[in-house]
């Protein structure tokens, strides 16, 4: 069974029983600085082992770039 | 600056011994960007929160490896939100993303040609962001009341606009300015609106606490030239602040005596 997302506004297909780790592992963002919000809510990274993703999650990723 | 006694600008509770602030959008690439921050002796830059590029090189540095949060006091923006739920949610994202940093920008914008403020989403914003324990500095127009409610609300401190962002015109309204300092118990520190050092340096001799720019240094032909001058412009503008300008008059004063002449 696969799962949709959607990440940063781009709709992706997932495994079933991923958590948010591993989305961002799979996505190679576990390096560096980002936050993210799961469907509007922030998830912070203590808890981005145990965070499950769910089918129609809205997963948003940022980061500090330039800007006045 | 051994002549003066000045104080250090102090925001929500830290002392910053340069008056001026420089953001990070437009330069040329983050080394460019560092040489100005270290030009211009500045100790606050503003950045942007964006979503990260899901295809970008992973390899490819990141602002915040190159300009240290730990060197820089960070200063997120809210910038491109024109809702006050969007700056509060740039804002929640920023603390994270900094790990529990609380001192942010505040700007809701009301249209895409002028980038004006909307003043009553900023207003909105302000009450959830200094509720909820943030440290705001708020862009705004320079409209000495909604600067007041501004301060009243918690903001940190206000910063009005000298004109639209990245115009380059100057202080448009000195008075206004002036109105807004006369009523002032936080930092006043003018955003936007900077085009060249005399700028920067008015805005100092107005008396305002700082400055803050971007496109004046970045887009300038030298930006890192450009940093090391809006440094002294504005260290001069303070220091002329502060020794205290003579009146101006309609007429001619001799500077030399006009007793003794031999003629």
């Amino acid at each position: 069974m696969t799962m949709e997302i959607s990440v940063n506004g781009e709709q992706h297909k997932i495994e079933q029983d991923m958590s948010l780790m591993d989305l961002l592992h799979a996505l190679a963002l576990t390096e560096g600085r980002i936050a993210v919000e799961v469907n509007g809510e922030i998830v912070p990274r203590s808890q981005f082992a145990t965070q499950q993703i769910n089918h129609q999650d809205k997963i948003e990723i940022v980061q500090a770039i330039g800007g006045g | 600056m051994s002549l003066n006694q000045d104080k250090p600008l102090v925001v929500a509770g830290v002392e910053y011994q340069s008056r001026l602030i420089i953001g990070s959008g437009k330069y040329k690439d983050f080394e460019e960007n560092l040489s100005a921050l270290e030009a211009s002796a500045a100790e606050m830059i503003t950045v942007a929160i964006r979503r990260v590029n899901l295809g970008q090189n992973k390899d490819e540095p990141s602002l915040l490896e190159v300009i240290s949060p730990d060197r820089y006091t960070m200063l997120p923006n809210t910038a491109g939100c024109y809702t006050a739920e969007d700056a509060v949610r740039t804002c929640r994202m920023a603390r994270e993303l900094l790990d529990g940093h609380k001192l942010v920008k505040l700007e809701v914008l009301g249209d895409q040609k002028t980038l004006y403020p909307n003043v009553t989403e900023t207003l909105a914003a302000a009450e959830i962001l200094v509720a909820d324990g943030f440290d705001v500095m708020v862009y705004t127009s320079d409209d000495p009341l909604v600067a007041k409610r501004l301060e009243e609300i918690g903001c940190v401190a206000v910063m009005p606009l000298g004109a639209p962002i990245g115009s380059g015109l100057g202080i448009r309204n000195p008075y206004n300015i002036r109105m807004i300092l006369e009523n002032a118990s936080v930092p006043i520190i003018v955003d936007a609106g900077v085009g060249t050092a005399s700028d920067a340096s008015i805005a100092m001799e107005l008396g305002c606490d700082g400055v803050l720019m971007n496109t004046a240094i970045a887009e300038a032909q030298n930006p890192v030239l450009m940093a090391s001058a809006m440094k002294k412009a504005v260290e001069s503008g303070r220091e002329a602040f502060l020794a205290g300008r003579m009146p101006r008059r309609l007429y001619a004063s001799a500077s030399s005596p006009i007793d003794g002449t031999f003629f």
